[in-house]
């Protein structure tokens, strides 16, 4: 298995509908991701960065093309995904602690011992991992009891605990304000030096991105395709005044520009 | 003394309505036969308790076996149609539709079928209260936030297990909201039965009790049934704060 494509997307679009009634979200698209990578798909909203994101946590089956993972055909083998939304959508009647262990009492293999272990291996998992993002003393707390940023710290602790093979984040910092959303993006830093998971991160903030990520795809509007696809060099790890010197603006202003200068709607090449 | 006022200020109310009941009556010199006071009515209690307590015992009993029956169903049923949105769509109407008839109109049929008496009440509280649970079972499971739902099938989880970790404890609020209008829709369907067909229950005993012109022990018919389904409902809002208090946020 080749790291280089450890997830591979191969001329995949989407279409919505049927019949002479059709949208098509995403034009055939085709994309490689390394293990271990962190890549930031941005771009104008309703382009077709959720859809990607859909398509590999097989939620939404491409109408066209095919998807690998490991070298192998999506679907094949079963592939552990984390996945963390701007809502964070925790379970209101658990303890902060259960709702982070809910992964375990799903995936296997950790499902078969869920039972057993819930109390002691899988309770110092999720204590750990809480521990990691700052919110030790929140374990036994409800979630209403958390502000919104904390909320998004143990919703990436949710994502993580099953040790996902892919982490995928649709703009889990979108509804931030702006302070909590930076302390965030180094908790998310911090996470991933640790752990080295592949992350996919679709955000419409070019900042976040380009402090995140690895590599940085910009799309064009609907029906979304690939327009620039680039590495960001900054050294791990990044200190958030990164985030105010030139090379950094620099970097945003022309992320910036690839998406307002896109070229507007344009014909599908048929394949 | 603001706060104590607040937490006494439901049951001064009631002490006067009853107050105001007793003093109208008298003052407007109104007869038994009309309004009886309500020193009246709970001398006619006392007095006619023996003969009372086994068509309580009686209106009690069919009330309950028809809310647990019921309960049972509409908890089923809205599981049901609340997890698909294929049965959604094709047994709403229907049961919108039987929802929608009289309840006191299907009690002769249910009396044709298994003759009057007990079986007519059970069924009677059973049909009107499942209703409501249906509906409110069926829309907290299908109204699971979609990207919670997008979680869970990303993590590869079987509908089961979405329904059995999300959809039904999340539809627990709305359930034991159901019941407890569902205890009270009860009561109101077995004493229609027992005043439409039946030799027992309140209902049977207000009915001969206005026929024979004893009109206090019809109010204390009445009182009896106010006493029977207050306290159901207060057990119900206690066994809801104590499943369901996080959707209180008073844990």
């Amino acid at each position: 298995m080749s790291n280089a494509r450890y997830v591979e997307l191969e001329k995949v679009g989407v279409t919505f509908g049927q019949g002479t009634e059709t949208t098509e979200a995403l034009q055939p698209t085709s994309l490689k991701i390394a293990k271990g990578d962190f890549l930031a798909l941005v771009g104008p909203s309703g382009c077709g960065k959720s859809t990607i994101l859909k398509l590999i946590s097989e939620l939404l089956p491409p109408t066209t093309g095919n998807i690998f993972f490991g070298g192998r055909e999506l679907g094949a083998n079963p592939v552990r995904v984390g996945m963390a939304f701007q809502s964070a959508s925790l379970l209101p009647w658990m303890s902060v602690r259960d709702n982070i262990m809910l992964p375990l009492k799903i995936v296997p293999p950790f499902k078969a011992g869920f039972r057993a272990k819930k109390e002691g291996e899988y309770r110092e998992r999720a204590d750990a991992l809480l521990a990691q993002v700052g919110l030790e003393d929140f374990a036994d707390k409800s979630p209403w009891q958390l502000s919104g940023g904390m909320m998004q710290r143990a919703n990436l602790c949710r994502a993580l605990i099953h040790d996902p093979d892919l982490l995928l984040l649709d703009e889990p910092f979108g509804a931030l304000d702006q302070f909590t959303r930076e302390e965030l993006w180094q908790t998310m830093q911090d996470l991933w030096i640790e752990r080295k998971p592949t992350v996919i991160l679709v955000t419409h903030d070019l900042r976040e991105a380009a402090y995140l990520a690895n590599r940085i795809c910009v799309m064009s509007p609907r029906p979304g395709r690939i327009v620039d696809d680039r590495q960001v060099a900054f050294p791990r790890p990044r200190p958030i005044d990164l985030t105010f010197q030139a090379d950094f603006g620099t970097l945003v202003q022309e992320l910036r520009s690839l998406i307002v200068h896109a070229p507007k709607e344009k014909k599908a090449v048929t394949v | 003394m603001k706060p104590i006022f607040r937490k006494t200020a439901p049951a001064l109310l009631i002490v006067g309505v009853f107050v105001f009941w007793e003093l109208f009556c008298l003052a407007a010199g109104i007869s038994e036969l009309v309004l009886p006071r309500p020193t009246r009515i709970l001398a006619a209690f006392f007095e006619y308790a023996h003969a009372i307590w086994p068509h309580a015992w009686q209106t009690l009993y069919t009330t309950l076996v028809g809310f647990v029956f019921g309960v049972g169903i509409g908890l089923s049923l809205g599981v049901l149609i609340g997890s698909s949105k294929l049965a959604y769509d094709t047994a709403y109407p229907l049961l919108v539709g039987i929802s929608s008839i009289p309840k006191v109109a299907v009690v002769p049929i249910f009396v044709l079928w298994f003759g009057a008496g007990t079986v007519p009440a059970i069924l009677t509280a059973m049909i009107i209260c499942i209703f409501p649970i249906v509906v409110n079972v069926s829309t907290g499971i299908a109204t699971v936030e979609p990207e919670l739902e997008d979680v869970m099938r990303s993590l590869k989880a079987k509908r089961w297990e979405i329904l059995w970790n999300v959809g039904l404890p999340r539809s627990m609020p709305y359930f034991f909201a159901s019941l407890k209008v569902a205890i009270t829709l009860s009561f109101v369907g077995s004493v229609i039965a027992e005043t439409v067909a039946s030799n027992k229950g309140v209902g049977n005993m207000m009915l001969i009790a206005s026929s024979s012109f004893n009109v206090p022990l019809v109010f204390a018919g009445l009182m009896v049934l106010a006493v029977m389904g207050i306290t159901l409902y207060a057990i119900f809002a206690v066994i809801e704060r104590r499943m369901v208090g996080w959707a209180l946020r008073k844990q």
